[in-house]
């Protein structure tokens, strides 16, 4: 048995851990409010690029952009978000795996995919995984930007303009509540038409300068929306995840605590028992 | 009292203004333009500029955005700006450097997974040091 030297350090460590991960807990909670707030504001943005983007699509018959056609695949692109940091549980693992499933999926009708990674975690992984990658972004920060993202989707938009890629996934998790965060694909291009009804020749727009060149930039920037957007949602998973890990952890340090106690606690009483066993017998011995 | 209509200034990353105005004046691709109460439906792209709206209460407020959208519907009018300084060759830049740090980390082989790795084979190396020690201690008997 341990002596209890041994269990009372060992127990001053767990101790300081408990500290620690409580701590981050903490901090991971209030940053989760704040990256909620993050989320609600820039929601109605894409909302509206979406129904605009829906308007001209259903108005301008006579032009279909390269981002609304549909066309054979041959090759797709994925943009993958992860985090920058781990201690988050299975967030980011979660995602690679719907990544790596997908992909292999495609691979299974000979399709090969290209990779564009958001994040230090994704990039990690497919280090090692393997895969075509072609664009990688890190380092974006509790409080992303915009313009950090933009190169690594022109990347994409590029691809898919060229012809590189037929179709373009967005993966990233999807904030259901603080609990549960679910890892999501969503398909960024060809866009899928809106089935509005109400939209439809009711009224069109005057254009300037002409529809096109609008429908041109609009459509970019909704892309680029989209996925700011899922790269915030992504931040407040990660704040929410790692708030749940790390209060697992705190308890289980907790459970860790009490056992190590009642161990130690043992062995004291026994050392004492022991001891005046042996100064009873020595009495009596005399 | 002028006739007032639903305006929104949103962005990517923030919602700048949400609230009725009776007037709003924003610099367009072609020329300044201004939007009262029942303006044709218009979609036009913004140039760097101000946009200037004035409140129900007669109060002006001016926001400045790099460039954007206005979007003028029956019942309302949305200003979609971007957050970012736009421009094709800034834009191709940011690109080639998302290229290039995927390169980078590519070749790059030391770092953090190295270390996950050695990590691995580590913890492969105990356990078959484990094992043998098992089989050597039963045959030794």
């Amino acid at each position: 048995m341990a002596s209890g030297k041994e269990i009372r350090t060992q127990i001053g460590s767990i101790t300081n851990t408990q500290k620690i991960t409580n701590a981050m807990q903490m901090v991971a909670a209030s940053k989760m409010r704040k990256a909620q707030d993050r989320m609600q504001k820039g929601k109605s943005y894409a909302q509206r690029m979406r129904s605009v983007v829906g308007h001209i699509a259903n108005a301008n018959l006579e032009y279909k952009h390269i981002y609304l056609q549909e066309r054979d695949v041959k090759r797709v692109g994925y943009i993958v978000v992860s985090s920058d940091r781990g201690l988050c549980g299975g967030l980011n693992i979660n995602i690679f795996k719907k990544a790596v499933a997908s992909s292999k999926e495609w691979a299974d009708k000979g399709v090969q995919s290209d990779f564009c990674l958001i994040g230090a975690k994704a990039s990690a992984f497919f280090k090692s995984v393997g895969g075509n990658v072609v664009a990688s972004v890190r380092d974006i920060g509790e409080d992303p930007s915009l313009e950090h993202l933009i190169g690594s989707i022109k990347v994409m938009l590029d691809a898919f303009s060229t012809g590189k890629i037929d179709k373009l996934y967005l993966l990233s998790n999807e904030f259901v509540n603080t609990m549960t965060q679910a890892p999501s694909v969503e398909q960024l291009l060809p866009l899928e038409p809106e089935d509005d009804n109400k939209l439809k020749h009711a009224w069109d727009y005057v254009y300037e300068p002409d529809a096109q060149t609008l429908l041109d930039g609009i459509l970019v920037r909704y892309i680029e929306s989209q996925v700011y957007q899922a790269v915030v949602e992504n931040c407040a998973c990660e704040q929410a995840a790692r708030m749940v890990a790390m209060k697992a952890a705190t308890d289980n340090a907790g459970d860790l605590i009490d056992d190590l106690k009642l161990v130690y606690n043992k062995a004291r009483q026994a050392a004492i028992t022991q001891e005046l066993s042996e100064i009873v017998s020595g009495a009596s011995a005399v | 009292m002028a006739m007032t209509f639903h305006c929104d200034i949103v962005s990517a990353e923030d919602s700048l203004f949400s609230g009725l105005v009776e007037l709003l004046v924003a610099s367009a691709s072609d020329g300044d333009l201004g939007v009262y109460y029942g303006h044709a439906p218009l979609l036009t792209s913004l140039k760097p500029g101000p946009i200037r709206v004035k409140k129900q209460n007669g109060e002006e407020e001016v926001y400045y955005i790099n460039s954007g959208f206005l979007e003028v519907q029956p019942h309302a009018v949305t200003v979609l700006a971007d957050t970012a300084l736009r421009a094709g060759d800034m834009d191709e830049a940011k690109a080639l450097e998302a290229q290039k740090l995927a390169e980078q980390e590519l070749s790059n082989q030391s770092g953090e997974i190295n270390y996950s790795r050695a990590a691995i084979q580590l913890a492969e190396a105990s356990a078959q040091l484990r094992t043998l020690q098992a089989i050597r201690k039963n045959t030794g008997k």
